[in-house]
């Protein structure tokens, strides 16, 4: 811990205090020191799209950000959004056009698709494909993941 | 695919920044969206990563007689929503479209971009093709370098050690053309055009077409399309990627060519 500097953010309205050593990226520092499994890993690079999170109210890549950068920063996760029902929409949409079959990219997907949602605006078809180009799927083909943020996007 | 050990410090000031920078195996964090994965797949080994998010002089957007200056640390996500940029850079606005995603777009900046100088990448070719400035600070003051002077090789910049990237002035261009081809929205092209017109001609650049981005003046002086793109064989020879040879990445330039040549070639 020759490097670790103390650092505070808020997590899901919690706020937490922990020293971090630079070189750990904001989603380790979610899944290692605070349990919060959701947010998942996938390529650690930046281009899987598995652990967007969202940070002072924009998704990002949980794996292209140091949890030290966070300092002072408000972060929310998938079980934040989960608890407090702001998901329940998409949620119940994905649940039931089948957007989702291993889940893996399913909690990365519905903090993107959420961040459309948020904006309020109508899109085509081709605007969400376009939304959700940063985020693989590797089983449904994505059609019914398009379906289910057309629904919920009215 | 962890990231190396290093030591991290957050610049509150210029001043700070240039303290920073000089101690050694020191490294400049911006938005971190291409030197964290290189980080992360240990590419890279910096000491110590200087993250200067919080210097308040590097950011904003704002119009001046010249043309836009943008500071370094605009996201991406900034310059898309700027109705400065849309209004008096069409260009650049076209560009960011296709910088990435959006959860990479709202922390990639544009000064992490052009400092980077990936020849794949959209912000350099916009940057020749409008000839843009480049200012980079340092203790002492500032140099402005051209952006025709500023992109020496692969990932090789005018940046000197002491120096940042602070800010970069474009002139206002009306018209204009960025397209780019690529296998899937978001991902770096296989070859892409930026492109301007204005009363003293075209001039035309490509990415994804050399070590650097790469300017087109022989076509870009010509008055048909057949001969402009005769002419661009002379102008570039793209390198093959995994994926596309060099011929096929000729062909496309010369594809990219003729969708944007009649945009740029109507008359003033």
């Amino acid at each position: 811990m020759e490097h670790a500097l103390e650092t505070t953010l808020t997590v899901n309205g919690q706020k937490v205090t922990r020293r971090i050593e630079p070189r750990q990226h904001l989603v380790d520092f979610l899944r290692e020191e605070l349990g919060l499994t959701g947010s998942h890993i996938g390529c650690e690079h930046g281009v899987c799209g598995a652990c967007t999170i969202r940070v002072n109210g924009e998704i990002v890549r949980g794996c292209l950000m140091l949890a030290v950068q966070a300092d002072g920063c408000n972060v929310e996760t998938i079980e934040g959004l989960s608890d407090s029902k702001e998901l329940a929409p998409l949620q119940k949409a994905f649940h039931e056009r089948n957007a989702l079959q291993c889940g893996f990219c399913t909690p990365g997907m519905l903090m993107a698709a959420q961040d459309l949602v948020r904006a309020g605006k109508k899109c085509t078809r081709d605007q969400i494909r376009e939304h959700i180009s940063g985020n693989y799927c590797r089983c449904t083909g994505y059609q019914a993941i398009v379906d289910a943020i057309e629904e919920v996007l009215g | 695919m962890k990231a190396p050990p290093f030591a991290y410090a957050r610049a509150k000031s210029l001043a700070e920044a240039f303290e920073l920078i000089e101690r050694p195996g020191a490294k400049i964090l911006a938005g971190g969206q291409s030197l964290i994965p290189s980080l992360n797949m240990r590419l890279a080994h910096p000491e110590l990563l200087v993250d200067i998010t919080g210097v308040r002089d590097l950011g904003g957007i704002e119009l001046r007689p010249a043309g836009l200056r943008i500071g370094a640390l605009a996201t991406h996500s900034q310059i898309e929503k700027s109705e400065l940029v849309a209004k008096h850079v069409p260009l650049l606005a076209e560009a960011v479209k296709h910088v990435a995603h959006p959860a990479i777009r709202n922390r990639g900046t544009i000064g992490g971009s052009l400092a980077l100088a990936d020849p794949a990448a959209e912000y350099p070719a916009v940057a020749l093709a409008l000839n843009a400035t480049l200012v980079l600070v340092h203790r002492r003051g500032e140099r402005r370098v051209s952006a025709e002077h500023f992109f020496k090789g692969l990932f090789e910049t005018d940046i000197r050690p002491g120096e940042l990237l602070g800010a970069v002035e474009f002139p206002k261009v009306e018209r204009s053309v960025f397209i780019e081809l690529a296998r899937r929205h978001g991902d770096y092209a296989i070859i892409g055009l930026a492109g301007i017109a204005d009363a003293s001609g075209k001039r035309i650049a490509f990415c994804g077409a050399g070590a650097t981005p790469v300017l087109a003046p022989l076509a870009s002086r010509q008055n048909s399309l057949d001969a402009a793109q005769k002419a661009l064989e002379k102008d570039i020879q793209p390198p093959a990627d995994l994926y596309h040879s060099s011929a096929t990445k000729m062909h496309l330039a010369k594809v990219l060519l003729s969708r944007a040549w009649n945009t740029l070639s109507k008359p003033h």
